[in-house]
């Protein structure tokens, strides 16, 4: 085993404040949706477009960050073992058999995530922002007098919106649960926090062993 | 250090951009105080009437004191009798109707119904002296009535059922004397007590308003802007502006909130956003007759009932008139919500001879619709009655009702509603097949007065809200917080809970699996 720096600062930090703001747009949007009452109505709405902005923001630098260290290729899915990891999430892991494939630096994703995040970040994320967008910029006039968007009817926009949320739910439960499936139930989770987790050393990259870091001044 | 830095310099970033979405410093609002400065100065009269020689003798006849004013206003008793208010009509293109003349002479009302064959009662709130029937002569200056608008002395009052001539005690001479800019009180002599009593009619405009505190009407408010009716309904040359719905048919010299407030003024983008599609009046009037009573409904077809051959009246507790035997039965109601329509500030009306298309019959109707770009959500009272109709021609009837005496054919003194029938019809010149019934009827009036303070008007939950919001009605749009679409709502649900079915499951069969393997292996070494 060795302890191997895994998830970069801001990898962590962009995991940490994009998971609170969809907390929060979600306990705000289902106010806007009136499915519960938190702050208020009027102040929904506000810190809903607030933190959409926000979350824009973020992903704009996510998205420049996944560029330029090349880590979207994470994402790239490999179908060679998504049954193996399926059959392992659904049978072998209750019979104690090992994880079918092996968390490394370079390769931190399982098959399943890699699909799961990409779908994440291909379908829904799209699909709740620019849904999100369109609301936003949802008006028959706005304040200038200029029409922006009218010719879509705006329960089709609310519609896809709602159940982007939902989906995004869905999949913030599933997510949080999966994390709990590493070695042992707190490794994964303390993995993103500390951005450290201990890997069995056989395909470790050397450079970014801990004691090796060159970071780590 | 770098990847100290970068992160932290990220977090100031985000946290400046979040402070300076967060912060809002409440700005002044330019306009509005603008508003408040110009209405705080009120006008004063340029000339002193009791100063006039001309004005200071007894006139033998109301005509004599018109005769009076145009000596020296020489021009304005023609745009008098270019006014509505002269010819109780405008002449307007309606939709699906073409050029009309429209006006009371032959549009509907849900209260007392019509005029025709009732001038001599009803032209108490005309604005001249004589129309004692449909002769009236509407070229005759010297029967222009300036008196009624124009008194200062509050001694002026029209005659009950005297032909719009004033009664008998006025002394003339005083209120020729005390003229000047129309008063709250001048206007309200026949718009608070439309229908027979005080806010009968409207439900926003009564006497309460002579005397209002903030709570009741922020722009007339004694201890507020105390602003007058002719500052907003301005009458440059005697045409007054403002329509109301009820006789209107087109927004001609229409007042609008805009006028003053601009469509922009609330110093808060969502709230300006909404202007767009919400007419003021719907956040700002939450409620009217906020004072005295309104009515809400009139049934005349329990008109005409005797006990002991006599006609009688049922008050209710509060000492309003639920029944007359002339009338029928009424509801009253204060602080009422208003119901909401869709409304582009064109009206279509049920014109005396029309075929009733549907029951109920609406005697006017506002037009506008969710698509329509001219349309916004409007307040409205909706006054519900029934009324007297030819079930043969499928027309509605104009009954007599007015009369001095009895056997003149009057519902109101024979209670004989086939004689008034036919009277009224002969009248206005239709047909009457001699079989009469009622039919339910509504009637469409936009609310605009008794404006509330910012913090009673209505907040963003009262329509955005699942269910019983305000607009819970008005169902041909989409608004956020009360439509969702039920099926996405349910297969969300069932996405959710079966994401924590699927989890706690999935968690019990490690859990359990993770205790036999714990007992083989305690086995195991037990052994
Ligand atoms: C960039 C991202 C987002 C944008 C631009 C956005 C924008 C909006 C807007 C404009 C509205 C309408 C209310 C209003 O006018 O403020 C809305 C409603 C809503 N949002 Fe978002 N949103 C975003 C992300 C999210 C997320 C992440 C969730 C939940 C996980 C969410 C859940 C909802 C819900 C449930 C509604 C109510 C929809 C309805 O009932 O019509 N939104 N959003």
């Amino acid at each position: 085993m060795q302890k191997v720096y895994i998830y970069k600062q801001f990898e962590r930090f962009w995991h940490w404040t994009q998971a609170i703001l969809i907390l929060f747009l979600a306990m705000t949007g289902f106010e806007v949706h009136d499915s519960i009452h938190l702050f208020g109505y009027e102040n929904a709405v506000v810190y809903h477009r607030i933190a959409a902005w926000m979350l824009l923001g973020l992903i704009v630098f996510s998205v420049f960050w996944h560029i330029t260290t090349g880590e979207w290729r994470q994402y790239i899915p490999s179908f060679s073992k998504l049954s193996a990891q399926i059959h392992y999430y659904t049978f072998g892991m209750f019979k104690g058999e090992p994880h079918p494939t092996h968390k490394t630096a370079r390769n931190k994703l399982n098959p399943l995530q890699a699909v799961t995040y990409l779908g994440f970040k291909l379908v829904m994320a799209p699909l709740i922002v620019v849904t999100g967008m369109v609301y936003m910029f949802y008006r028959t006039i706005d304040a200038n007098d200029m029409v922006v968007v009218s010719e879509i009817p705006l329960e089709w926009i609310a519609w896809l919106h709602t159940f982007g949320a939902y989906l995004l739910l869905m999949f913030v439960i599933i997510h949080v649960y999966m994390t709990t499936t590493g070695s042992t139930p707190l490794t994964n989770i303390k993995a993103m926090l500390t951005g450290y987790e201990e890997l069995e050393d056989t395909e470790a990259s050397h450079s970014v062993i801990k004691k090796e870091d060159p970071h780590e001044a | 250090m770098k990847k100290v830095i970068l992160p932290v310099a990220l977090m100031i970033v985000l946290l400046i951009m979040a402070v300076h979405l967060f912060h809002r410093p409440e700005l002044p609002n330019l306009n509005h105080l603008q508003l408040q400065q110009q209405f705080s100065v009120k006008p004063v009269a340029s000339v002193d009437h009791t100063q006039f020689e001309q004005l200071q003798k007894d006139f033998a006849t109301p005509q004599d004191v018109t005769e009076a004013c145009i000596d020296c206003h020489n021009e304005r008793h023609k745009e008098v009798m270019a006014s509505s208010h002269w010819n109780w009509e405008r002449i307007s293109y309606v939709e699906g109707r073409g050029i009309e003349r429209m006006g009371k002479q032959n549009v509907i009302n849900n209260f007392c119904i019509g005029t025709s064959s009732n001038q001599q009662s009803c032209s108490k709130c005309h604005i001249g002296f004589g129309m004692s029937n449909d002769l009236f002569d509407f070229n005759n200056a010297r029967n222009v009535d300036c008196m009624v608008c124009h008194d200062h002395s509050e001694a002026y009052i029209k005659g009950t059922s005297a032909a719009g001539y004033p009664d008998r005690s006025v002394n003339l001479s005083q209120v020729a004397q005390s003229v000047g800019r129309p008063g709250n009180i001048n206007c309200g002599a026949c718009h608070f007590s439309g229908g027979g009593g005080n806010n009968v009619k409207h439900g926003d405009l009564e006497m309460a308003l002579l005397e209002a505190d903030r709570s009741v009407d922020v722009h007339m408010a004694a201890n507020g802007i105390n602003m007058t009716c002719v500052d907003c309904h301005e009458a440059e040359n005697h045409k007054m502006k403002g329509t109301l719905y009820s006789v209107s048919s087109t927004h001609v010299s229409r007042l609008s909130c805009d006028d003053c407030h601009s469509s922009t003024p609330h110093n808060d983008r969502m709230l300006d956003v909404h202007t767009g599609k919400v007419a003021c009046q719907t956040c700002h009037i939450p409620e009217y007759a906020k004072v005295n009573a309104t009515k809400m409904a009139w049934r005349w077809s329990e008109a005409g009932h005797l006990k002991d051959g006599e006609p009688y009246a049922i008050m209710d507790s509060m000492g309003r008139e639920v029944y007359l035997s002339i009338k029928g039965s009424f509801e009253w109601a204060t602080n009422v919500e208003p119901e909401y329509v869709w409304f582009n500030g064109h009206a279509t009306h049920y014109v005396l001879g029309d075929e009733v298309d549907t029951i109920p019959l609406q005697v006017n109707r506002l037009l506008g619709s969710a698509t329509d770009r001219e349309s916004k959500i409007y307040p409205v009272k909706v006054h519900r009655g029934d009324q007297i109709y030819d079930p043969n021609t499928k027309m509605l009837i104009q009954p007599k009702l007015w009369s001095d005496a009895k056997g003149d054919s009057a519902f109101w003194q024979d209670l004989d509603w086939h004689e008034a029938a036919t009277a009224g019809m002969q009248e206005v010149g239709l047909p009457y097949s001699g079989e009469y019934a009622f039919i339910p009827t509504e009637m469409y009036w936009p609310v605009n007065h008794m404006v509330s303070t910012k913090d009673e008007s209505l907040s963003c939950a009262d329509c955005h809200t699942r269910d019983n919001g305000r607009l819970a009605g008005l169902n041909d749009f989409y608004l956020p917080g009360r439509d969702r679409h039920a099926g996405i709502d349910i297969l969300g649900k069932l996405m959710i809970f079966g994401a924590l079915l699927g989890v706690v499951i999935h968690a019990m069969a490690r859990f359990i699996m993770a205790i036999r393997h714990k007992e083989i292996e305690s086995q195991d070494i037990n052994y």
